[in-house]
């Protein structure tokens, strides 16, 4: 499998504050590749090290085995977590100017088409909603076709059905056999987007794999719901779980489905509102530090 | 390179044009200043007569009854050349020559210069040798044309130049604009050239339509004169531009371009003249690029100087246009923090 970028010891240090702490990855070619972590781990830093942007304090960067140069500008497209456009132009006016900046260039009609922004064309970029406005960013970020796209949290602040469209456009590009870059804070993205991923926390990385291998690695057990008025607290040291979480909901985590529900029917506990749920990147990244995701 | 710097200066073009209120502010505020000025000064002729003594005599050693009328202004001048011009530009009411005969010269068209002519024939009994010199007076208003023109450029290429680039620095579009292969030398000369562009026919429509309704006086040469503007626009634009570099908040930028300014509001010949001020004041008003550019425009239009005159403030806005730029680009960054 090539590496479209490998990280060797990267380190970004702040006055006082070491926002990357030494990490090494490599980002296969033509994959959706994951910085998942909580705000503050480092993530946007990363991406913006990797966009060539911030200078690393320590380490290296490779782009197709050559440090970030000339043809790395003309081959990456990048959207940020935030970005503001010119004033008093429209959405075509602004495509049309990001399409003039690069030598090697997409069909913009066809970039329009994906995005879903043929409506949308004459339109002051300060009218668009959340949602229009990330994939008109997204669509610039793919004007000059690139080879790899860096999306630093494109659906942060965009209601869930937005958030859905943007996955759907986002694994049209994967389609297109683009590598992508993607930082996010929520796992569900991650899980339904990324091909492999690295968990940061405190500027490190604290895990890295497929979001699979990474669940299956870390955990052979389920999670079990039920209402927390049916069960005692404490729980009964007969039940063949461990209490995960107490709140309106008791979860219980049991690597034995079969018996703990045998052992609930035994004590005749209503089971109409069980459910059973797969360990989540979010259980697995509370069992690595110990606190939530989105903290 | 060209593509891109073309297609920068086109969104920039379009995004200043559509903005309309500031374009009308750009084009109401030199307008409604000169027409206002025009009105104010309409009946500003001079009550004093004043009378220059072509003389390397000190006015207390002469001898003259002339110089017995205590409401005339006397004072003394060495060179004829340009004596006689202030006669012909009525900055000067009458020119005596006081050795015995003398001469005098007077302007034909000056009402002031009529009377003082009378006075000075019934006081002597030898009259001196007439000398007549024709001209338009200067008025002021004629006088303040290029001030509020330059002073209007002044503000529009340090502001809007310096605080677009901040604002685009702040909102994020230049980082932006940095994750494209776009350089800082296109970005930069994209700005100079819209903001040139724009300046250029906003002046220049300026001018024509204050000209239609108050005649300015014009001795010189168009072309010279938008040589000139040219190049004190191209000389603002770099200053708003080196202070701009990396400044990312708005309300900095604000305080340093009118750290700027001002001094050029007092010190560059806008409102009036620093002839005859200290010379630490003179040299240090040689420095702003508005001074070089009041100072040539008044001697195109008023004096119908031409290009060997106007040189050196020329060679001056030139080299801080190159100054200010090279600055700017070496201290420029794309991020504020």
């Amino acid at each position: 499998m090539s590496h479209i970028i490998e990280v060797n010891q990267l380190v970004k240090q702040y006055s006082d504050v070491t926002a990357v702490n030494d990490i090494s990855f490599a980002v296969p070619s033509g994959h959706c590749f994951g910085l998942l972590g909580p705000n503050g781990a480092g993530k946007t830093t990363t991406i913006e090290l990797l966009e060539g942007l911030t200078p690393a304090t320590q380490g290296t960067i490779l782009y197709k085995g050559a440090p970030l140069g000339k043809q790395f500008r003309q081959e990456a497209g990048i959207q940020f977590q935030s970005t503001a456009l010119q004033d008093f132009l429209t959405v075509g006016e602004s495509l049309k100017l990001f399409h003039r900046l690069y030598d090697q260039r997409a069909q913009l009609d066809e970039v329009i088409e994906l995005c879903d922004l043929r409506s949308l064309l004459k339109r002051d970029n300060r009218k668009l909603s959340g949602g229009q406005r990330q994939r008109l960013l997204l669509a610039i970020a793919l004007v000059n076709d690139p080879k790899i796209l860096f999306l630093d949290e494109p659906t942060t602040g965009l209601d869930p059905q937005a958030r859905r469209n943007f996955w759907e456009l986002i694994n049209r590009i994967k389609a297109a056999d683009k590598t992508i870059l993607l930082t996010t804070h929520y796992m569900e993205e991650a899980a339904t987007l990324c091909d492999q991923l690295i968990i940061m926390d405190h500027g490190k990385i604290i895990a890295e794999g497929t979001p699979d291998n990474l669940l299956n690695h870390h955990f052979r057990d389920v999670i079990v719901q039920l209402p927390s008025t049916l069960l005692a607290d404490p729980l009964p040291p007969s039940l063949p779980a461990q209490l995960f979480s107490r709140s309106d909901l008791v979860e219980l985590t049991t690597d034995n489905v079969d018996q703990l529900i045998a052992t609930l029917i035994e004590m005749e506990v209503p089971l109409e509102q069980l459910r059973v749920r797969s360990r989540t990147l979010e259980d697995l990244f509370l069992q690595l530090t110990g606190k939530e995701l989105r903290a | 390179m060209i593509g891109r710097l073309l297609a920068l200066l086109q969104a920039r073009n379009m995004e200043f044009l559509r903005d309309r209120s500031s374009l009308g502010w750009n084009i109401a505020f030199p307008v409604l200043l000169v027409l206002g000025l025009a009105l104010i000064f309409s009946d500003g002729e001079r009550a004093i007569f004043k009378v220059g003594l072509l003389t390397e005599t000190s006015l207390e050693q002469l001898d003259h009854p002339f110089l017995d009328d205590p409401h005339i202004e006397f004072f003394t001048v060495s060179d004829e050349q340009r004596a006689t011009r202030k006669v012909r530009l009525h900055k000067i009411d009458l020119l005596l020559d006081p050795a015995s005969p003398g001469r005098y010269w007077v302007n034909r068209q000056s009402q002031k210069g009529h009377f003082l002519e009378i006075q000075l024939l019934a006081s002597t009994p030898t009259p001196p040798q007439r000398v007549e010199v024709d001209g338009q007076p200067v008025r002021l208003i004629d006088w303040l044309m290029p001030g509020i023109l330059g002073m209007n450029m002044m503000f529009s290429c340090l502001f809007g130049v310096g605080y677009v680039v901040v604002r685009y620095r702040k909102s994020g579009f230049l980082k932006r604009l940095n994750a494209t292969p776009t350089r800082a030398i296109e970005f930069l000369t994209a700005q100079i050239l819209s903001r040139l562009l724009l300046i250029m026919v906003l002046t220049a429509a300026v001018f024509m339509g204050t000209n239609l309704i108050l005649d300015f006086r014009m001795e010189g040469s168009y072309l010279l004169l938008f040589v000139t503007a040219t190049l004190g626009a191209m000389a603002l634009i770099s200053m708003g531009l080196m202070i701009s570099a990396r400044v990312s908040s708005e309300e900095l930028a604000g305080g340093l371009l009118n750290f700027v300014t001002w001094p050029m509001m007092v010190l560059s010949d806008v409102f009036f003249s620093m002839e005859g001020s200290h010379p630490a004041m003179v040299s240090l008003a040689r420095l702003l690029p508005l001074t070089q550019l009041m100072q040539a425009s008044r001697a195109i239009m008023l004096d119908g100087a031409g290009w060997l005159e106007v040189m050196p403030q020329l060679l001056a806005m030139a080299t801080m246009t190159a100054i200010f730029l090279l600055l700017g680009a070496w201290l420029f960054r794309w991020r504020g923090d």
